[in-house]
């Protein structure tokens, strides 16, 4: 009964609370302020004091202009709560200021900046992956946020970050079933993805490419580009996948990025291959001693390979480079509706570099336990990629850009 | 940003250290507890964690589909429950190590004697949907 008496005490509290921060601390929704006091608004919601949760809030109120309720309803915690959340936030980043009115942002940053690219990235993707909750549609909204951040600052990984999202915004609609359960790539209707969107994310991937500065943004883009090259789910250029894939392990060192590339590998080169992947990430997870929660993903992962492994035509070794049509599509696909773009995006992905030969069939032992090797890059030299990628490709800092 | 619930079970849960049943507490140390559970959520609504919480009665009635067109079957309340649940609290929090942290101070409430109950609370984070970057 003390349960019930408390709670009843807080439910009067709080909603005296509510009637207050919104009386108090709502104005209406502005319009968004010029750029250059917007790029120091993101980078100040940024700010490396507030927790990722609290910068998301203060973006999406800040820089966004969503008030209070939208950003709570989006995120299912009473009005209150998040009010409290943002207010807390301001309160952190009130002695920061921000830099001298008329200041301009340049691409080396100032010591004024507070904050910085990196963390601003973090925080627009927690809101994208956010997707869709409430009345606000958060992907939209980040892509939003992101290209106005990209319009403002000149930074690769500010453009890998808008093509990811924009990539993976275009197979929004393929994503999910009308009962809301998600359908899986391989089985995604292609035929609804949006080709405008992907030939963007395409294009302004391989601007970013250009410079030369990979980042964790641009090699996600870039494997999600990869997905997107592919008409059909059988076309799906795996080997490339994972050569981007051990460039994200490098820049990330993610156990969950180790898990998709386990994946990969499989498709790439066989179950075999990919279980050999998974076993060298289950004795990196075992050598961990930090990790607090169990892995459940990595159980699917084991599965699918067995699975993959019984299917028709999968018992030869399929180490072989290019695009070799699988013999047992998996399902047949649509036909695409005419008119659609035959291959976006309008350059090719891969750079005219000829591809390698292909690998002999019947890779020894030795070459299997190479794939699964960390950085290893495949037994022969990686074929043409979304564009040459350097030797050793510089790992972009992205503090104090 | 992940929610979890904390969820207090009155039996069912391994007995707590000051294992002393609420209703033979003094009036004073029900209302410490009460203030305890109050002050507790004020802070979590203040640091912006705060997501629900709800309490329910010792009694509920068991409710099951009978068929097309037929009223729902419906059982209880049963005088003997296994295992029930007094109430819950949903909070959002950035960590699991800060939902622990939490968890442990919300177990700490005074009981009998004004000495912390130590009671077991179960923590379980809500499922949410896997990112969409690792599809």
């Amino acid at each position: 009964m003390a349960w019930r008496w408390f709670l009843d005490a807080i439910r009067a509290d709080s909603a005296r609370r509510r009637r207050e921060d919104l009386a108090e601390s709502e104005p209406a929704p502005g319009p968004a302020p010029a750029v250059d006091d917007t790029l120091q608004l993101y980078f100040l919601c940024a700010h490396p004091s507030l927790t990722p949760s609290s910068a998301v809030a203060l973006t999406l109120r800040a820089v966004g202009g969503l008030t209070t309720r939208q950003i709570a309803r989006a995120y299912l915690v009473p009005e209150a709560t998040m009010a409290q959340r943002i207010s807390r936030a301001e309160r952190t980043v009130a002695g920061v200021g921000l830099s001298p009115a008329g200041a301009k942002p340049d691409a080396s940053g100032g010591p004024k900046r507070r904050g910085d690219v990196a963390t601003v990235l973090h925080v627009l993707y927690l809101v994208f992956n956010k997707g869709y909750s409430g009345d606000v549609d958060l992907a939209a909204e980040a892509i939003r946020l992101t290209r106005q951040l990209a319009a403002s600052v000149d930074h690769p990984e500010v453009a890998g970050l808008l093509a990811l999202m924009l990539l993976h915004h275009a197979r929004r609609a393929s994503r999910t079933r009308p009962d809301g359960s998600l359908v899986p790539l391989a089985e995604q209707d292609r035929g609804r993805w949006d080709t405008t969107s992907i030939a963007e994310g395409v294009q302004i991937l391989q601007t970013a490419l250009t410079r030369d500065q990979l980042g964790e943004f641009q090699a996600q883009a870039a494997i999600a580009a990869l997905h997107a090259d592919a008409q059909r789910a059988e076309e799906t250029d795996w080997v490339q996948i994972v050569e981007w894939y051990d460039e994200l392990a490098r820049l990330t060192d993610s156990p969950v990025v180790r898990l998709n590339r386990a994946v990969a590998v499989g498709e790439a080169d066989g179950p075999h291959a990919g279980l050999a992947a998974l076993a060298e990430l289950d004795a990196a997870i075992r050598d961990s001693s930090t990790k607090p929660h169990p892995f459940p993903r990595r159980e699917a992962v084991a599965a699918h390979h067995p699975r993959t492994r019984r299917r028709p035509g999968h018992g030869r070794p399929p180490l072989r480079r290019g695009r070799p049509p699988r013999p047992q599509p998996r399902r047949t696909h649509p036909p695409h509706p005419p008119g659609r773009p035959p291959q976006y995006p309008p350059t090719p992905l891969t750079t005219p570099r000829p591809r390698p030969s292909p690998r002999p069939l019947g890779a020894s032992q030795d070459q299997l336990a190479a794939l699964s090797r960390p950085g290893a890059r495949g037994v022969v030299p990686p074929s043409g990629r979304l564009t040459e990628t350097p030797k050793s490709p510089s790992r972009v800092s992205l503090l104090g850009l | 940003m992940a929610k979890y619930l904390l969820l207090k079970h009155y039996r069912g849960a391994p007995a707590p250290v000051n294992n002393v049943p609420m209703d033979q507490w003094t009036p004073a140390e029900v209302s410490a507890h009460v203030q305890f559970m109050h002050d507790f959520a004020a802070r979590l609504e203040e640091t912006g964690e705060y997501v629900d919480g709800q309490g329910l009665p010792p009694e509920g009635t068991w409710v099951r589909y009978d068929g097309e067109g037929r009223p729902p079957v419906t059982d209880g309340p049963f005088a003997e429950t296994k295992d029930l649940i007094a109430g819950w609290m949903v909070i959002d929090v950035d960590s699991y190590e800060r939902a622990l942290e939490l968890a442990g101070e919300l177990s700490a409430a005074p009981g009998a004697g004004g000495k912390p109950i130590h009671e077991w609370l179960e923590l379980r984070p809500f499922l949410s949907a896997p990112p969409t970057i690792t599809e």
